[in-house]
């Protein structure tokens, strides 16, 4: 505990970069996500291409994926950006599913009265469809979010330091403050931006607390 | 990396360091005791669950809570608890504690979201409980199960490509040892091993899949409701 104390504005500033780590490729990882996955929702060809392929992607291990990257990107390998596009590879993946699934379950007839009300479609994309197919969208990047931050930890065994830092560092030091702080602050982390989407997702979908339901 | 991937003194054991062969074996067996013990905790478990309808509130935050926990702090806590001797306990807990929870989840999922009607039918026709579980649930849920099992199977694979760290084998070994030796094609070549294998071992699954669920419940399920987790 003592070393906790010692320790704490390392740890914070760990915290932080940890976060920027995890976060940036969440928020690029569903920027790409949507356009995609909007295409797979309205053509059958572009769905049976692309959630396959993201399927595939995602089974790629994280190590193996962080690895490659230099190859693929021509970065050095010590770059935090070969974690930071790997995650955001994985977020891409996970989402295009998550997208194409919420918004091929907004009801057609939703739609149509949309249309009949005169929206075009980019218009009625953002103003009818994203909104309804918000809740589905939004669990999904729950899940994106929290392994995202789980996942910038393994990023420590090729040199690039979040909190993963801890964990290594504390591995070869026998420091197990040093190691607990580091799960725990992880988890911590997770948690807190994970509450913060929940909160997000109640004040963007307001309709969905007045039915009573949830 | 492909000079790496070719060259044949990576492929036998070569003044004692293991090849690339025992480091792949050694992989698939972290891979296959841990799925095995975390099958045979989460399967019986989610059935039950899953069955009396108790607790599944419970296994649906566990699993959530379990997500954000990273792979790499559990595994070196409890490594260097458990002390070298008994580093692959320490990574096989790990491995069982990671594989568990969506193992879990997939098989309460998969029995609450079986048709209440069949399982109605199956208890006019006077089937006993037991039996409605393992004659009707279970082959009905058999599709989320092993989805689930697949999903672990990868989540575990990629964990154990991290058990290196740890002084232990498998593929992640290479990819730890070319980074302190500054050899970046050892870590690529690996890489792409680790990438390989784990499709492989999906496709494998996905296909064993196929051939062991029920030709009936192939049809399309997209009007059955999702559990969410």
């Amino acid at each position: 505990m003592t070393w906790v104390l010692d320790h704490v504005d390392q740890l914070l500033s760990l915290s932080a970069y940890h976060l920027w780590l995890a976060l940036l490729p969440l928020v690029l990882g569903l920027l790409i996500a949507l356009p995609l996955g909007w295409v797979a929702s309205r053509y059958y060809w572009a769905r049976v291409i692309l959630v396959p392929a993201a399927g595939l992607l995602y089974t790629i291990p994280s190590l193996a994926l962080f690895v490659l990257m230099p190859l693929i990107l021509g970065t050095l390998i010590l770059d935090p950006l070969n974690v930071q596009i790997a995650l955001t590879v994985y977020t891409v993946a996970l989402l295009v599913r998550v997208v194409a699934d919420a918004l091929a379950a907004v009801p057609a007839t939703v739609a149509a009265a949309a249309t009949a009300m005169g929206y075009r479609p980019v218009g009625r994309f953002f103003a009818v469809d994203l909104p309804l197919a918000l809740p589905v969208l939004l669990a999904g990047v729950r899940v994106a979010t929290v392994s995202n931050i789980s996942l910038v930890s393994v990023g420590s065994l090729i040199g690039v330091h979040g909190l993963g830092q801890a964990l290594t560092e504390g591995f070869q030091r026998d420091n197990y403050a040093e190691i607990i702080a580091g799960i725990v602050l992880i988890v911590v982390l997770a948690l807190a931006v994970d509450a913060v989407l929940v909160l997000v997702g109640r004040v963007l979908t307001p309709w969905a607390r007045i039915g009573g339901r949830r | 990396m492909w000079e790496w991937l070719t060259n044949p003194d990576n492929w036998t054991k070569t003044f004692g360091t293991p090849g690339i062969p025992q480091r792949l074996a050694e992989h698939l067996q972290y891979t296959a005791v841990a799925v095995v013990i975390a099958a045979l905790i989460a399967v019986p478990l989610g059935a039950y669950i899953g069955h009396t309808g108790r607790g599944g509130t419970f296994v649906v935050g566990m699993v959530n809570a379990f997500r954000a926990l990273p792979e790499l702090g559990l595994l070196i806590l409890l490594a260097l608890s458990m002390g070298v001797l008994l580093a692959f306990e320490a990574m096989t807990i790990t491995l069982v504690l990671i594989a568990v929870p969506p193992m879990l989840a997939g098989t309460y999922a998969g029995i609450r979201n079986v048709d209440q009607s069949a399982v109605d039918a199956a208890r006019g026709m006077g089937m006993r409980e037991r039996e409605v579980l393992v004659k009707v649930e279970l082959p009905n849920a058999l599709p989320l199960i092993l989805g689930a099992l697949r999903t672990a199977t990868l989540q575990v694979i990629a964990t154990a490509s991290i058990a290196a760290f740890v002084s232990l084998g498998g593929l992640g070994r290479f990819v730890v040892d070319g980074l302190a030796l500054r050899e970046f094609d050892q870590m690529a070549g690996a890489a792409v091993l680790i990438a390989a294998l784990a499709i492989v071992v999906e496709l494998v699954l996905a296909g064993a899949q196929w051939l062991v669920v029920s030709p009936g419940l192939r049809a399309p399920r997209s009007r059955k409701r999702k559990a969410t987790t």
